[in-house]
């Protein structure tokens, strides 16, 4: 079933004077429950097409259908609830918030949320994912009392506070030693096997990429190659 | 279900508070400073506008004169208070019907020479009433002895209680309790001193005072108005009724008795008027209320219709009443001023420290929008923050403020008075300090771009 399909997608930022086009047409499927690696060179623009992907930015022109609908035109407010409800980010720099514990991290998102939940289905959902992330001991731990890997599991972990359809780890492994890259990966393909989840890791080290069930390349705002769904080139 | 996402959003913001308690603490300083400022300046200034006002009314800023009309005689005016109008029912019913009046005394006084075996003494004025007068002019505490009481008024004693000017001139310094002076030729036991007054605004040495029930003063002693009264009532006719005492006034004062009715109701010939009714109003704010139910009391009990043919005129301290409001106002606004200046000072500080909050918490900012915060949540939570701050720091305040304004009383003595709505007031104005310096910070929040604010280092 298709979760994502971008049909002529264009970007193009407005510098003054200057046109500067980052995105040239890009037309793209994505199945629900691939595990996609999107990846290019700095500057080609890969994170522009995910900011589009995750609803963080929206279009100059083309048609994005997310879960058979077209949403390249809807409201801020829409795309802040979508990114609530639909989409998970995981971030390099794991983005948690300091001075407040795993657990709370965890949480926030449901803040935004329009689920009516009592604080206790809140709490119980949080230490659920945080013990499938292998961070059951260390809910009341602050971001600073975590390791690299830790923190990105933490993240992990408030990504799918939601259940949200697809999630967006961009380099997920750039601040992380090559050991626990391996172990953050292992888990996000774990996270794909087991819970059937979309994932589209964004990044342009070929060792992440491996992990991944099908790249596509990105390279000067055009796609190279692997719009075929199924498997690697 | 909206109150629940509130709530979770007040939870965020206490939560983010709470993350940097060091920077809470100084901004929440100038919040407190400021509403401690404002409590303390106004518990202060109340309570010395309040013993200002105290001072000023014993000085009678709150006292008013009522005065009989103005007589006339063929052509010949004879000057205000020369109608004889007023009785004293007049002034027991002003004090039993008009609420805002404190105290009322009636008055009668005459002027002459009072002498104590051999000396002998003229003060500039003798007076008759009943006790209340010393309330009218709140002068109730007696160096010695005691004030006559409403027996002696109403059985005409000869009693009388005299000022210190009279106590050093006419008995040398000697206690007068118990001695008898004469006011002109009449015998009057001593019963009390009063306490020194002092010489009032006009220099007028109120010490140099005699003070007795005015039964007596008008009854008993010689040239006075019983006298006045019946020499012209006997130049007017046999009858004493007052409605005929100012034959040219130029309507009857209260309704011809026929002559059946003269003969059946025989007027005393003792016409029982008094020169001056003296009131007291509650508190100088009720003066204008004052006066007008008096005047509305007086128009009823005289029958008069048109305000243009009052038979008596009510008078008060204008000079005094207006340095009374004049100073109460400035007092005010001086406070207000001051409450002013330190809430915006609290408030720039709090819009300071939230700006420099948004700067540095833009990567939060984004990472929030990136996980489903519209730009209103984003905008409520930092108000939020902001109202918080402010609220918590003016209820620190109020107490820092009551503990500073307690502590001054306690060693300095001043005239300290809690103010309940300087509290409540202090209470909202922090709210809305939090609410107006805090909604520009928040808004440039909430229009942070996420991916420019989740790249911000």
């Amino acid at each position: 079933m298709e979760l994502i399909e971008l049909k002529d997608i264009h970007k193009t930022y407005y510098l003054g004077d200057i046109d500067v086009p980052v995105l040239k047409g890009i037309s793209l499927e994505i199945e629900k429950s691939e595990f996609v690696g999107l990846m290019g060179a700095s500057g080609s623009g890969k994170s522009t097409l995910m900011n589009i992907l995750g609803c963080l930015d929206h279009p100059t022109s083309g048609e994005y259908w997310f879960e058979k609908r077209e949403i390249s035109k809807v409201s801020s407010d829409e795309r802040a609830n979508l990114r609530n409800h639909k989409i998970g980010f995981v971030f390099q720099n794991f983005n948690l918030l300091p001075r407040t514990s795993a657990l709370e991290n965890v949480m926030m998102p449901l803040s935004y949320s329009h689920e009516h939940l009592t604080d206790k289905e809140i709490h119980t959902r949080a230490a659920e994912l945080l013990n499938r992330v292998g961070l059951g001991d260390r809910m009341h731990h602050e971001p600073s009392q975590l390791s690299g890997g830790q923190q990105q599991r933490v993240a992990i972990a408030r990504a799918l506070i939601n259940n949200p359809s697809v999630l967006f780890a961009d380099e997920p492994t750039g601040n992380l030693d090559s050991k626990t890259s391996e172990e953050v990966l292992k888990m996000l393909q774990k996270l794909n096997e087991e819970g059937e989840i979309t994932i589209i890791v964004v990044t342009h080290d070929p060792n992440v990429a491996r992990h991944t069930k099908r790249q596509i390349h990105i390279h000067d705002g055009l796609i190279v190659n692997g719009n075929n769904p199924g498997g690697p080139q | 279900m909206r109150l629940f996402r509130v709530m979770r959003i007040v939870r965020t913001a206490l939560r983010a508070i709470r993350r940097n308690p060091m920077r809470t603490a100084l901004t929440m300083l100038g919040i407190i400073i400021g509403v401690g400022a404002v409590i303390a300046m106004m518990e202060i200034g109340i309570g010395s506008s309040n013993a200002i006002k105290r001072t000023i009314s014993k000085m009678g800023a709150n006292n008013f004169i009522i005065m009989p009309g103005a007589a006339a005689s063929g052509g010949i005016g004879f000057g205000a208070g020369s109608a004889l109008t007023l009785t004293p029912q007049d002034c027991d019913a002003i004090i039993r019907e008009c609420p805002s009046v404190r105290a009322a005394a009636p008055l009668v006084h005459t002027h002459g020479q009072i002498i104590y075996e051999g000396r002998n003494w003229i003060p500039p004025n003798i007076y008759g009433s009943t006790a209340d007068y010393l309330k009218v002019r709140e002068w109730t505490n007696m160096a010695e002895g005691e004030i006559f009481t409403d027996k002696d008024v109403r059985s005409g004693n000869k009693v009388c209680v005299v000022g210190q000017t009279i106590v050093r001139e006419l008995f040398q310094g000697q206690s007068p309790i118990g001695k008898e002076i004469r006011i002109q030729n009449a015998p009057f036991k001593v019963i009390g001193v009063l306490s020194t007054k002092g010489a009032n605004m006009m220099g007028f040495d109120q010490d140099d005072f005699v003070l007795t029930p005015w039964t007596t003063l008008k009854f008993r002693v010689g040239s006075m108005n019983v006298a006045q009264t019946q020499s012209s009532s006997s130049t007017t006719s046999t009858s004493s009724s007052p409605s005929q005492l100012y034959p040219n006034s130029q309507q009857s004062l209260y309704p011809v008795p026929s002559a059946t009715q003269a003969m059946n109701n025989p007027q005393p010939v003792r016409f029982a008027n008094i020169d001056q009714i003296l009131a007291a109003a509650t508190s100088g704010d009720e003066i204008p209320q004052a006066i007008e139910q008096i005047t509305n009391l007086l128009r009823q009990r005289h029958r008069i219709a048109d305000p243009k043919n009052d038979d008596f005129n009510v008078r008060n301290f204008t000079e005094m009443t207006n340095a009374l409001t004049s100073t109460t106002k400035m007092m005010t606004n001086l406070l207000l001023a001051v409450a002013c200046i330190s809430l915006i000072v609290g408030g720039v500080g709090i819009m300071n420290i939230m700006l420099v909050s948004v700067t540095e918490r833009t990567r939060e900012i984004g990472l929030r929008m990136s996980v489903g915060a519209r730009a209103r949540d984003i905008l409520r939570q930092f108000l939020i923050e902001a109202v918080v701050l402010c609220l918590s720091g003016g209820i620190i305040g109020i107490l820092v403020g009551c503990l500073g304004s307690w502590l001054i009383k306690y060693f300095k003595n001043w005239p300290v008075e809690t103010s309940i709505s300087a509290i409540i007031a202090s209470v909202a104005v922090s709210a809305t300090v939090g609410i107006i310096f805090g909604y520009y910070p928040a808004w440039k929040a909430s229009r942070l771009d996420p991916i420019e604010a989740l790249r911000y280092e």
